[in-house]
């Protein structure tokens, strides 16, 4: 099973150090998300964990290996990750996108295989994108463009899966269906670590949540603890509503302290 | 949501890559055996072939080889290049509107050349022209890469470009403002105009190495093209490497073009409009680009060349002057479809 530890992290952005000393384990099969107010460092941990941005101290290790020891398409293979934002930046078919996620599987030169066609394939029945398959994906709506986006991430098959902010754009629905494909991939084993804003979504489908705060991390603990009322005020200086339904618990943002 | 709504993106559908090669090498072929028909001297068609192979007699041979197939040969060569270049430039900046002229490349490859020229240096050592020219459109693609990465929207490329060409033509004017000659000053304005008229193997053989090279490593960027579709973080999560590509884009970018320009003058727009015309023909993938817009390129200049040799209005119009004539109005065009993305 695949295991991430992250020991005493530091994360330089320019001349500011914009996370310091974040330590955590965490192994395939788990949930988590990156919880805490703007600026408090969580897309900046995305990316380090992607291996997009360098640490200045401390070590990210995948299975005992340092993050810093894979080539780049090593890290690709082992790490998915979901920028913010929905870029595509020319009307390409949806199909051709969800392909791109075999880049790190295919040599420079060479063309997909047949596994990989099957991967694509798979990709795209997970995000219920394959109806998409010939679409130009800038005539898609906010949230179809999304679902293949995501399809493109699934379509790696890497054992992590980071997302930035996959629902921050998304309308309720299309927001809902993303967390449930995120919660199926993490049920198959993968590790999944997603940035997320909207804290009734991260109490019903995480198993965890990390809270940063000013670039340290503040608390690491199951929803109902890091979200406590105390955690709301704590993180978010904000009063949280805690309420349960179909015996699901959730917290709503009430109002600010 | 940043991407170029191609006004005929849905409309047409893909072809094969290989086939669309195989028409536009076809077509290649044909103006290329076009190129080498016209001139002052009417030549029999088989004769032609045979000569272009020096199997003529010595005149016929001599008109062919001397002057019919240098003139033929820059004509593609640069055409290419420019092609190629602009492919690899809008899919490198994400920008529709980019292509050598109007980010100022091709200016500052201009300024290169005439630098080497000013001072003497292409008349004592003639590889001093291609290495100024190229030297010059290195260091103007650097700037805008520079710029690119902190800021790589539309306007903002566009118009670093119109402040590289504005510099390169204010250098030089003062240069042929200074000049003593004034036959040098019309020999440069002239030169700058864009033509591939009266040239000799001497400048294809100049120019073949550099333009050969930079065509390789254009292409050679394309497979990191299509990634780089995703943005430039998801791209790096897939295991690009950008330096190693920009390195490629700017390295073949600066030699293709900048040989180009030295044996040829500026010779502007064939590499924003290939690549516009090819897209919607290779699904817009970036990659599947690159190779047609090369060979597209190449019909294009040399296709203006033969027009500019038809069409007899006293002095014969400059190859520069008359794809400028057709470009500007489509990049204008370009710009008013594009116009409510680039606020």
């Amino acid at each position: 099973m695949t295991c991430l530890t992250l020991t005493n992290v530091h994360v330089p952005i320019g001349s500011r150090t914009v996370l310091r000393d974040i330590s955590f384990r965490a192994s395939g099969g788990e949930f988590i998300g990156l919880v805490g107010p703007n600026g408090a460092g969580k897309s900046t941990l995305a990316k380090a964990l992607a291996s997009l941005l360098p640490t200045s101290s401390g070590s990210i290790n995948i299975n005992g290996q340092c993050l810093t020891q894979f080539s780049p398409k090593d890290s690709a293979k082992n790490i998915a990750y979901l920028a913010q934002g929905d870029i595509v930046h020319w009307p390409l078919s949806a199909r051709s996108i969800v392909a791109l996620g075999r880049r790190p599987h295919i040599d420079a030169f060479g063309s997909p295989s047949r596994a990989d066609q099957a991967a694509v394939d798979r990709a795209m029945q997970r995000a219920f994108v394959g109806e998409f398959t010939d679409r130009d994906v800038t005539q898609l709506s906010g949230g179809e463009r999304a679902r293949v986006l995501l399809a493109r991430a699934l379509a790696v098959e890497a054992p992590i899966f980071i997302a930035d902010e996959p629902v921050g754009a998304l309308d309720p629905r299309h927001g809902l269906n993303i967390m449930a494909l995120l919660r199926e991939e993490a049920n198959r084993g993968v590790l999944v670590i997603t940035v997320i804003h909207d804290l009734a979504l991260a109490t019903r489908y995480c198993d965890r949540l990390i809270a940063l705060r000013d670039g340290e991390l503040a608390d690491d603990g199951p929803p109902h603890q890091v979200l406590s009322p105390r955690g709301m005020a704590a993180h978010y200086a904000v009063e949280g509503h805690h309420a349960a339904h179909d015996g699901q618990a959730f917290v709503l943002p009430w109002r600010p302290l | 949501m940043t991407h170029p709504s191609h006004p005929a993106a849905g409309l047409i559908r893909p072809v094969r890559q290989s086939s669309l090669c195989v028409g536009l090498l076809l077509l290649l072929g044909a103006l290329m055996l076009a190129s080498l028909n016209f001139g002052y001297v009417d030549i029999d068609q088989s004769d032609l072939i045979r000569a272009a192979f020096g199997l003529s007699d010595p005149s016929t041979n001599m008109i062919v080889q001397q002057l019919r197939m240098p003139r033929m040969l820059l004509a593609v060569m640069v055409g290419m290049s420019l092609g190629a270049s602009g492919a690899v430039l809008q899919g490198l900046l994400h920008n529709p509107l980019a292509e050598p002229g109007t980010l100022g490349i091709t200016g500052a490859a201009s300024l290169g050349a005439v630098i080497a020229i000013y001072f003497g240096f292409a008349a004592t050592t003639p590889l001093s022209l291609p290495l100024f020219a190229m030297t010059s459109a290195g260091i103007a693609t650097l700037l805008l890469l520079f710029v690119a990465r902190d800021n790589g929207r539309t306007l903002t490329l566009i118009l670093l470009g119109v402040g590289i060409s504005g510099v390169s033509v204010a250098l030089t004017s003062l240069a042929m403002n200074l000049s003593p000659n004034p036959w040098a000053v019309s020999e440069i304005a002239m030169w700058l105009l864009g033509s591939v008229r009266d040239r000799t193997f001497q400048e294809v053989n100049l120019a073949a190495p550099f333009i050969l090279i930079g065509l390789i490593m254009l292409m050679a960027c394309a497979p990191s093209l299509d990634i780089l579709s995703l943005g430039e973080d998801s791209a790096r999560s897939l295991g690009l490497r950008v330096g190693r590509l920009r390195i490629l884009a700017i390295g073949g970018t600066s030699l293709a073009v900048g040989a180009g320009v030295a044996v040829s003058g500026s010779v502007g727009f064939v590499g924003l409009m290939m690549p516009h015309l090819i897209r919607p023909l290779v699904g817009h993938i970036p990659s599947r680009l690159i190779l047609p817009s090369a060979i597209g390129g190449g019909a294009l200049v040399l296709a203006a060349d033969i027009v500019v040799r038809l069409i007899a209005v006293g002095p014969e119009l400059q190859l520069g002057v008359l794809t400028s004539l057709i470009g500007t109005p489509f990049f204008i065009y370009l710009v008013i479809s594009l116009r409510k993305r680039m606020a």
